[in-house]
């Protein structure tokens, strides 16, 4: 069980005066059950590498392959797809149509022939993980506030029991707490169902903390591809193309270079405080 | 798919005919379609055609992204052409079944045809080579008198150009909306005519929305920036005709003349 991408190009507009290559050659293979972020500055072709694993975009050359079928063959079944790989997009004003948030959420179900009953259960279910209280969801998803539409729009893709979820930048403008709230019922998911979860962000400090393995992609290329201490060992180059490690790691590497054992590899707050508490003691 | 429609899109270049005043180039472009229609022999038509391939040549645009835009009007092309072929009275060429092709009307089927894909060439020039803005800027001065009568042609400007700058971001959105609705299993293609309108529901409510919101702010920032309609309004880039926007109306004038005078032949 896994997606597979063999050598993926786009192009957007292709033959026109605005032609714009967005995807180089991406190779990659996503295992079950990982946990993965995706970052890149704006335009380095993050939406557009996930658009194509559900199939909503057709590779402009390259295969992918869903659990060892290729999705572009003619009789592939890419409703069914879309319903394995539930990607959720960046702006949830873009999906909420319903008259009620609940209405709302029944509507893959629907899509997947489901009966209204077990549509409703199913939206039950998936309003109940995202943890949305149950006042707003006979309201108008309109009213929510906006860390509560993407909790609404996150369920909606939920209902319809998706085995492989992708979330395209689900943090951007939330505050502080709304991020942390939304991340955290991302891991949460990942963890009880072993669902495979791809995170798309911009931002090292949010998937530091949360993947198991970074994919940093830079004008339309893979540029690394590895777990985060890995990933941000390289932290001078992806200084050098506009992205940053986070800030714990330029601490572990100044404390390096003053003389100090810590540990360079620590990615997130809680190993740079182990690291460093150990590397006084032993000192002492 | 929706971004691939090419009407009336910009295609930049670095010529001359980009940068001529859009004053300028709406003149030629009504010039130019009125010979369209005076133009009535073969010396005439060598005249357009010859006028229209310099502009063609100077504008820098390639001829195959030109040529797309007749792609929309083959069917009005190929049903005026049979008609006027087949029901023009005069000296019958051909004829076979209840049909018979005149020599008036393969002449007349020839100049319609040719009329036609000229006038789209012609005015796709026009759009091609000029941005909305400068294109909506040039209509508000040109039409300017028209303010004596009260016609209030700065309001009507300032609405053009904001539906034409409208339009490309009304086409992205729908297109990120289609996504993400096709992304929860939404099917916008099979059915009948019912079921086709209800699949529109998903699809047309949050474009709404969002064009909805989109007015709105774009009212409020207008607003903000104390704009109140065209009286006294200065530009900040004002349009200015150069030497050769004066060379353009003379050729114009004297591509005209030439038109007229060549309808005496024959
Ligand atoms: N629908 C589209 N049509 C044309 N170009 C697009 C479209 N979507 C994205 N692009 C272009 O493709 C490139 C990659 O965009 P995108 O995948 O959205 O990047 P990201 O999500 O990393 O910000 C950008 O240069 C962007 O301008
Ligand atoms: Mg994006």
């Amino acid at each position: 069980m896994s997606i597979i991408l063999d050598k993926v190009n786009y192009v957007y507009s292709e033959k026109t005066a605005y032609e714009i290559h967005a995807l180089k050659d991406v190779s990659l293979k996503i295992n079950d059950g990982e946990f993965i972020g995706i970052i890149g500055h704006t335009g380095s072709g993050k939406s557009t590498l996930i658009q194509h694993l559900n199939g909503l975009v057709k590779a402009s050359s390259g295969g992918i392959y869903y659990n060892g079928q290729d999705i572009d063959d003619d009789d592939y079944n890419r409703k069914e797809l879309r319903s394995k790989v539930g990607l959720v997009f960046q702006y949830p004003e873009h999906q909420l149509f319903e008259t009620t948030v609940f209405a709302d959420v029944c509507f893959g179900p629907k899509n997947q022939g489901l009966s209204r009953k077990q549509s409703e259960l199913k939206a039950f279910t998936a309003l109940r993980s995202v943890r949305l209280p149950e006042d707003y969801w006979y309201r108008s998803p309109f009213e929510l506030s906006g860390g509560q539409k993407r909790r609404a729009a996150i369920a909606g893709v939920l209902a319809m029991e998706p085995e492989v979820l992708v979330l395209d930048e689900p943090t951007a403008g939330l505050d502080p707490k709304g991020r942390d709230e939304i991340l955290d019922l991302v891991a949460k998911l990942h963890k009880e169902r072993r669902m495979t979860v791809i995170l798309v962000s911009h931002s090292m400090e949010d998937v530091a903390k949360y993947v198991g393995r970074l994919i940093v992609m830079n004008r339309g290329s893979v540029m690394y591809d590895g777990t985060p201490a890995e990933v941000f060992a390289h932290y001078q180059e992806l200084e050098e193309v506009g992205l940053a490690a986070p800030q714990v790691t330029y601490l572990m590497h100044e404390l390096r270079g003053r003389g100090i054992p810590a540990n360079g590899t620590a990615t997130t707050l809680e190993e740079a405080k182990q690291s460093i508490l150990q590397a006084f003691s032993e000192k002492r | 798919m929706l971004r691939d429609i090419t009407i009336g899109q910009y295609y930049p270049a670095d010529s001359v005919i980009h940068k001529l005043d859009p004053r300028t180039k709406l003149m030629a472009t009504l010039v130019y379609i009125l010979s369209l229609f005076l133009f009535r022999n073969v010396a005439g038509f060598a005249a357009v055609t010859l006028w229209l391939a310099l502009v063609i040549w100077l504008s820098k645009v390639p001829f195959g992204y030109m040529v797309r835009g007749l792609k929309a009007v083959v069917i009005i092309l190929l049903i005026t052409v049979l008609f006027n072929l087949f029901l023009t009275p005069g000296e019958t060429l051909v004829s076979f079944w209840k049909l018979r092709i005149t020599e008036e009307g393969l002449k007349n089927a020839a100049f319609m045809a040719v009329r036609l894909i000229y006038l789209i060439l012609g005015s796709s020039i026009l759009t091609l080579t000029t941005t909305p803005n400068q294109l909506t800027d040039g209509l508000e001065k040109s039409l300017k008198p028209l303010n004596k009568i009260h016609v209030p042609v700065h309001e009507i400007a300032m609405m053009m150009s904001i539906a034409l700058r409208f339009i490309p971001i009304l086409i992205e959105e729908t297109d990120k909306i289609m996504k993400a609705q096709l992304a929860r299993g939404a099917d916008f293609e099979s059915g009948n005519l019912v079921k086709k309108a209800k699949e529109m529901v998903p699809l047309l409510v949050p474009l709404f929305i969002s064009a909805f919101r989109r007015a709105n702010d774009l009212a409020l920032a207008m607003e903000a920036r104390c704009y109140h309609g065209g009286e006294g309004r200065t530009k900040m880039k004002p349009l200015k005709y150069k030497h050769v926007d004066f060379l353009v109306y003379l050729a114009a004038a004297g591509y005209f003349m030439a038109v007229i005078l060549l309808r005496r032949l024959w």
